[in-house]
């Protein structure tokens, strides 16, 4: 085992510049955190703690204004198959069935034919859809094209899964099932998965490890061990679950409580 | 006001009706989707074959539908029909032809480029809402009265549909399909092929449709001007002649052409976008 972990965010600092206006604006700030190979990390933060600017970071899709983001040692210039990204709002194409969405991916890795087929196949059956591959996105339930999302990104066997929000638009009850499904397919696959989500409960329930974001800027205000036991029944009303989530929330209620006052002082 | 009907409904529902097969009322309505197009048309054509026998216009002007139709198999029959149809029909496809090889690549290329779009915007909107029938006298001008002029209206006139269509078509396209296919490391020329491209069929082929009636509009209004046969000319000249029901199977020709050709459209669209919604 190498001690050098799958993904390392080393004082990254992302600022944008705002027309009409000499200062730039502090999106993320300083913000450093590693995470080991296979593990489950979770960033949960008020509105405004830089979230997207974040992913888009990890995503390649925009460079640090200082710092770095290294995966696997190699610093992150550009997007990339070695990251697989799943978005709130599913982002599939609606013109594809499911198994050409997952099969997506595979174009893009420049796969054969035959074996797209076959991995599209396997990751149908990963998130349990193989009756629903023929299928186009306008014919799924919103749960439904969740999988299918988790499934394309899973196909190109990315490095680290990177995850927006990915169950924000979903009613609660298919919610927990995705999150349990979402658990049994990061065991099942030994992914390193990278979460960002606003919901307390949802941050307990996945993560190892839960880093709670300040808002404007973003910052880590402080990295939580989760020490639950999963294997109960209803793991929700444990009463480990609650200290821990009590925990948290008091952490993300100042928070909130600091970026209510700035936005009102704003207007 | 709405309340009446709906106690009168619920008393029907209400009422135990009579065991009818659930098959017999979907045939019934089936019959009855098939059929509705088909009485409005006939209510139609009865009120044109009955208007002009009882005196309410004139039978010369407006002569009874039977009349035309006769006058249309005449014209099938000695070929005439097919010569002016055929003339029409080359010139409007020849001219939608080169109108989409050049609109689809050019607004493609425009839209994709948001600085380009919005340089040329406002030149484009004017030629827009130029009318293509204005620009005829010119055309004749400079491409003289023979096919030329008749084909480079009709592109003029289908050119733009089709172009300010692609460029909205891509331009609409959903960011987040944009940002996604980005993050997977999607060269431009993939991108666009694999997700700006599709995602703007739909509203390319709405473009394709206007551009389709109003190219066989300017086409029959530049064969009514000049020219030697066509759909246009058998109108004008059919009118001049005083062979009334001649003019009237034109028209109804141009009709079906127009219903033909924008059928065969929509068929096209429904295949390449069969997974949108609306289906």
């Amino acid at each position: 085992m190498s001690t050098q972990p799958k993904l390392r965010l080393r004082n990254v600092t992302k600022q944008f510049e705002i027309r009409g206006e000499k200062d730039k604006f502090t999106a993320v700030e300083d913000i450093s955190i590693d995470v080991a190979a296979g593990k489950f990390l979770v960033l949960v933060g008020p509105s405004g703690c830089g979230k997207s600017t974040l992913l888009d970071l990890l995503g390649g899709l925009s460079s640090p204004t200082s710092g770095e983001i290294l995966l696997d040692g190699v610093p992150v210039t550009g997007p990339g198959l070695d990251r697989g990204i799943v978005f709130q709002q599913y982002a599939l194409l609606p013109w594809r069935t499911a198994r050409k969405n997952i099969e997506f991916g595979l174009e893009a890795k420049g796969l054969p034919a035959s074996e797209r087929k076959q991995r599209a196949e396997h990751y149908l059956e990963l998130v349990g859809l193989q009756a629903f591959a023929d299928r186009y996105p306008h014919e799924l339930s919103g749960g439904m094209k969740q999988r299918v999302a988790i499934a394309r990104s899973l196909a190109f066997d990315p490095e680290v899964l990177l995850m927006d929000e990915p169950f924000a638009a979903l009613d609660a009850q298919t919610r927990e099932s995705l999150q349990d499904e979402l658990l049994r397919i990061w065991q099942a696959t030994g992914k390193t998965i990278l979460f960002i989500t606003h919901g307390i409960d949802e941050a307990l329930y996945l993560g190892q490890r839960v880093a709670v974001l300040t808002s404007r800027p973003g910052r880590i205000k402080k990295i939580v061990d989760v020490d639950i036991d999963r294997s109960g029944e209803d793991v929700r009303s444990s009463s480990g679950f609650r200290e821990q989530r009590h925990h948290i929330w008091s952490l993300l209620h100042d928070e909130v409580r600091r970026a209510q006052t700035e936005e009102v002082s704003h207007v | 006001m709405s309340s009446p009907p709906a106690v009168l409904d619920a008393e029907v529902i209400a009422r135990p009706s009579e065991p009818e097969p659930a098959g017999g009322r979907r045939l019934r309505t089936f019959t009855w989707r098939l059929l509705r197009p088909v009485v409005v048309i006939a209510l139609f054509l009865a009120v044109w074959e009955t208007a002009p026998r009882i005196g309410l216009v004139d039978k010369v002007f407006l002569p009874p539908f039977s009349q035309v139709v006769r006058a249309w198999f005449t014209l099938l029959g000695n070929g005439q029909l097919w010569e002016h149809v055929s003339a029409s029909l080359s010139r409007a496809l020849a001219g939608f032809a080169l109108a989409i090889l050049v609109s689809i690549p050019l607004g493609a290329a425009i839209g994709w480029y948001r600085p380009v779009a919005d340089f040329l915007n406002p030149i484009l909107e004017l030629f827009r809402n130029t009318a293509a029938l204005a620009l005829l006298p010119v055309f004749v001008l400079i491409l003289g009265i023979g096919e030329t002029s008749k084909v480079a209206l009709v592109v003029y006139a289908s050119a733009f549909p089709i172009l300010l269509n692609t460029i909205s078509g891509v331009r609409t396209v959903d960011p987040l399909l944009i940002k996604s296919a980005r993050s997977l490391g999607l060269s431009p020329i993939r991108l666009f092929q694999k997700v700006v491209l599709p995602a703007a069929v739909p509203t390319i082929f709405t473009g394709l449709r206007m551009a389709a009636a109003s190219s066989i509009l300017v086409l029959i209004a530049a064969e009514m001007v000049g020219a030697k046969a066509g759909l246009g000319y058998l109108i004008t000249a059919s009118q001049l002649n005083f062979q009334i029901p001649n003019m009237y199977a034109g028209i109804v020709t141009i009709a079906l052409v127009g219903v033909v050709f924008n059928g065969i459209l929509v068929a096209i669209e429904g295949r390449l976008s069969g997974w949108r919604t609306t289906n």
